[in-house]
C-alpha cells in the first residue's frame, strides 16, 4: 500500500497554518500586557523615590507620599489574611479529608465556586449592609472583612487541591501505625501540603491587594493619614482612584507611582508563589 | 484457563500440627463488600505466632483486600464493610468496641508504594513511637537506632538522620516504613506487595528482613511472586475469585498441592 504524500503534506500544511494562528494569538494578547507593564513603568517611574514610602499622602498642589495608603493597606491585607485564612483551609480540609463522599460538600464547593467569581463590589455592597449601616459609619475592619470574605474561597480551593494531591496511600501509612485522622491531617497531609497552601495564601494576598471596589463601600479613605481601624482608612488602590480621577498633576502623578508599587508587589508575590510551588529538585 | 473446575472451597490444615502452634489470628467465616460487590467469601482461616503467611492467587482475587480487614484498613473508606469474626489473641477486631489506632499499632502495615512521611529519617521513625509513648530524647534515639538495625538500614543512614526520607533510594524507602513499622512495637507485621516495585537487590534484603522479623513478629504477606512466597513462607493461602481455595504449610502447597486450581496456578497455567 503507497502512502500518499499529497495527504501528509496537506496534513503540514494545516498544521502550520494553525501554529502562525495561535502564535498569533498569544502576541497579540501578551502584546497588551506588556503595554500596560510599560505605561506604568513610564508613568509611575519618574514619580518613585523614597519620598513615596516616608511622606504622607499630600493635598491638592504640593507634593507628598503615600505612606498612609501604603501602611493602611498593609493592615487591611494582613488581617483579611488572618480573618480569610483559617476559614478557608478549615474549610478545605472538610472537602478534601472529612466530606469527600457526602453531599453536603458537593454543596460547599459548589457555592465556593460562586464566591470565588463574585463580583468583588458585591461582596463590598454586602459587608456594607453588615457592617458599615450598622455602625453608622465607614471602618478598617469592614474593609478588612470585605477582603477577608475575597480571601476565603482562593485560600479554600487550593487547600482542597493541594490536599487531594496527597495520594491515599499516605494516608493510609499513617494511618497503619495508629495515627487517629486529625494527627494524620495536621501532622502528614499539610506538611505534604505545605508548599501548595501557601502559595494558594499569597495567590489571595495578590487578589486582594489590588481590589477597590470592595474598600470603596467599607474602608473608604482618609485623608488625614489615620490608623484607626473604627474609622475610614486609606488604601492604595481607593486613594490611585481618587487620585487618578482628580485634576491635579500631583496627584495624578502620584496614582501613576502608586499603581507601579502595587503591580510590582504583586508581581513579586506571584513570583514568589511559583517559587515555592515549584517542584523542589533535591530535596 | 481452567476454571470450570472450581469447586466448594475447604481449608486444608497445615502438614506441621498446628495445635503445637499458637494462633495470633483466627479468621471465621469472614465475608467483605464493597458497596454490593462481595470480595471475600465465606473466609476461615488461621495465622500462626511468629510464623509467615503468604497469601496468593491471581489480581483481583481478595488477597489484598484480605490483608486490609486484617488492620480494619478498609474502616477509612465508606461503603465498605466486613461480616464475620477476627480474633487477635482471642478478641474480635472487627466489633464496634475495637479501637482502630490502638489495633494498627498493634498490627503494622508496609505498603506495596514505600510511603514515607514528608519528614526527617529521624522524624519518620520517632513519629510513631511518641504517639503512644513518652520517652526521654536519649531514650528515643536509642529506639529509632533499633528500628533502623532491624530494617537493615542503620549503616546507610546514620549520617544523615537528618535528611529528608524521601531523598532515600525505592529500596531503602522501603526499609524505612519497615522500621517505622517496627518501631511502634507492632505484634504482626502486614505486608502487601512489598517488594513488587523494588529492583533485585532491594528485594533480596526485604526478604532476608523478613526472615529475621518472623522471630518476633507474626508476619503476613501479599505477593504476586510465588517464588517469594515460596521463599519467605511458613505457610500459603492460595486465594480465587474472593475464596479461599487452598492453605496449608508453603512446602506441602507448593510441591503437592491439593486443588486442582492451586496446581494450575503455582505452575502458571493461569492467572
Amino acid at each position: 500500500m503507497a502512502r500518499s504524500t499529497s495527504l501528509y503534506s496537506a496534513r503540514q500544511r494545516r498544521s502550520r497554518v494553525a501554529m502562525v494562528l495561535s502564535l498569533v494569538a498569544t502576541l497579540f494578547g501578551l502584546g497588551w500586557l506588556v503595554l500596560i507593564l510599560g505605561v506604568l513603568v513610564y508613568k509611575g517611574f519618574g514619580g518613585l523615590s523614597l519620598k513615596v514610602f516616608t511622606e504622607m499622602t499630600p493635598p491638592p498642589g504640593s507634593d507628598g507620599g503615600l505612606l498612609n495608603p501604603i501602611i493602611g493597606s498593609l493592615i487591611l491585607t494582613a488581617l483579611a489574611v488572618v480573618i480569610g485564612t483559617p476559614i478557608g483551609i478549615l474549610a478545605g480540609t472538610y472537602l478534601a479529608e472529612y466530606g469527600r463522599h457526602e453531599r453536603l460538600a458537593s454543596a460547599v464547593r459548589f457555592i465556593n465556586d460562586i464566591l470565588l467569581s463574585a463580583p468583588s463590589i458585591v461582596i463590598g455592597l454586602f459587608v456594607y449592609e453588615i457592617m458599615v449601616a450598622p455602625m453608622g459609619h465607614f471602618s478598617g475592619w469592614a474593609g478588612a472583612v470585605a477582603l477577608g470574605v475575597i480571601v476565603i474561597p482562593v485560600v479554600l480551593r487550593t487547600t482542597e487541591d493541594m490536599l487531594r494531591l496527597v495520594p491515599d496511600t499516605l494516608r493510609e501509612a499513617a494511618a497503619s501505625i495508629g495515627l487517629p485522622r486529625s494527627l494524620m491531617i495536621t501532622r502528614i497531609a499539610y506538611r505534604a501540603a505545605s508548599a501548595g497552601m501557601l502559595t494558594g495564601v499569597l495567590l489571595a494576598v495578590a487578589r486582594i491587594s489590588g481590589e477597590t471596589a470592595p474598600l470603596l463601600f467599607t474602608a473608604l479613605n482618609n485623608q488625614f493619614g489615620s490608623m484607626n481601624m473604627n474609622g475610614p482608612i486609606a488604601s492604595l488602590p481607593v486613594v490611585i482612584f481618587q487620585f487618578a480621577l482628580s485634576p491635579y498633576a500631583e496627584w495624578q502623578k502620584l496614582a501613576w507611582t502608586g499603581a507601579l508599587v502595587i503591580t510590582m508587589t504583586v508581581l513579586a508575590l506571584s513570583i514568589v508563589a511559583r517559587l515555592i510551588a515549584a517542584p523542589r529538585k533535591s530535596s | 484457563m481452567n476454571v470450570a473446575a472450581m469447586s466448594v472451597p475447604s481449608v486444608v490444615h497445615a502438614a506441621a500440627d498446628p495445635a503445637e502452634l499458637e494462633d495470633k489470628v483466627i479468621i471465621r467465616d469472614l465475608n467483605f463488600y464493597y458497596g454490593d460487590a462481595q470480595a471475600l467469601k465465606n473466609i476461615s482461616l488461621s495465622l500462626l505466632s511468629n510464623k509467615t503467611t503468604a497469601f496468593i492467587g491471581p489480581s483481583g482475587c481478595g488477597k489484598s483486600t484480605l490483608l486490609r480487614v486484617l488492620n480494619r484498613m478498609y474502616d477509612l473508606y465508606p461503603n465498605q464493610r466486613a461480616e464475620g469474626e477476627v480474633l487477635l489473641d482471642g478478641e474480635d477486631i472487627l466489633s464496634a468496641a475495637q479501637d482502630v489506632n490502638l489495633l494498627r499499632a498493634r498490627i503494622g502495615m508496609v505498603f506495596q508504594k514505600p510511603t514515607p512521611f514528608p519528614m526527617s529519617i529521624y522524624e519518620n521513625i520517632g513519629f510513631g513511637i511518641r504517639l503512644y509513648e513518652k520517652l526521654p530524647k536519649s531514650e528515643l534515639d536509642d529506639r529509632v537506632e533499633h528500628a533502623l538495625r532491624r530494617a537493615a538500614l542503620w549503616e546507610e543512614v546514620k549520617d544523615k538522620l537528618s535528611q529528608s526520607g524521601l531523598s532515600l533510594s525505592g529500596g531503602q524507602q522501603q526499609r524505612l516504613c519497615i522500621a517505622r513499622t517496627v518501631a511502634v512495637k507492632p505484634e504482626v507485621i502486614l505486608l502487601d506487595e512489598p517488594a513488587s516495585a523494588l529492583d533485585p537487590i532491594s528485594t533480596a534484603k526485604i526478604e532476608e528482613l523478613i526472615d529475621e522479623l518472623k522471630r518476633d513478629y507474626t508476619i503476613v504477606i501479599v505477593t504476586h511472586n510465588m517464588q517469594q512466597a515460596a521463599r519467605v513462607s511458613d505457610f500459603t493461602a492460595f486465594m480465587y475469585l474472593g475464596e479461599l481455595i487452598e492453605f496449608g504449610a508453603t512446602n506441602r502447597v507448593f510441591t503437592n498441592p491439593a486443588k486442582r486450581q492451586t496446581q494450575d496456578y503455582i505452575t502458571g497455567r493461569f492467572g
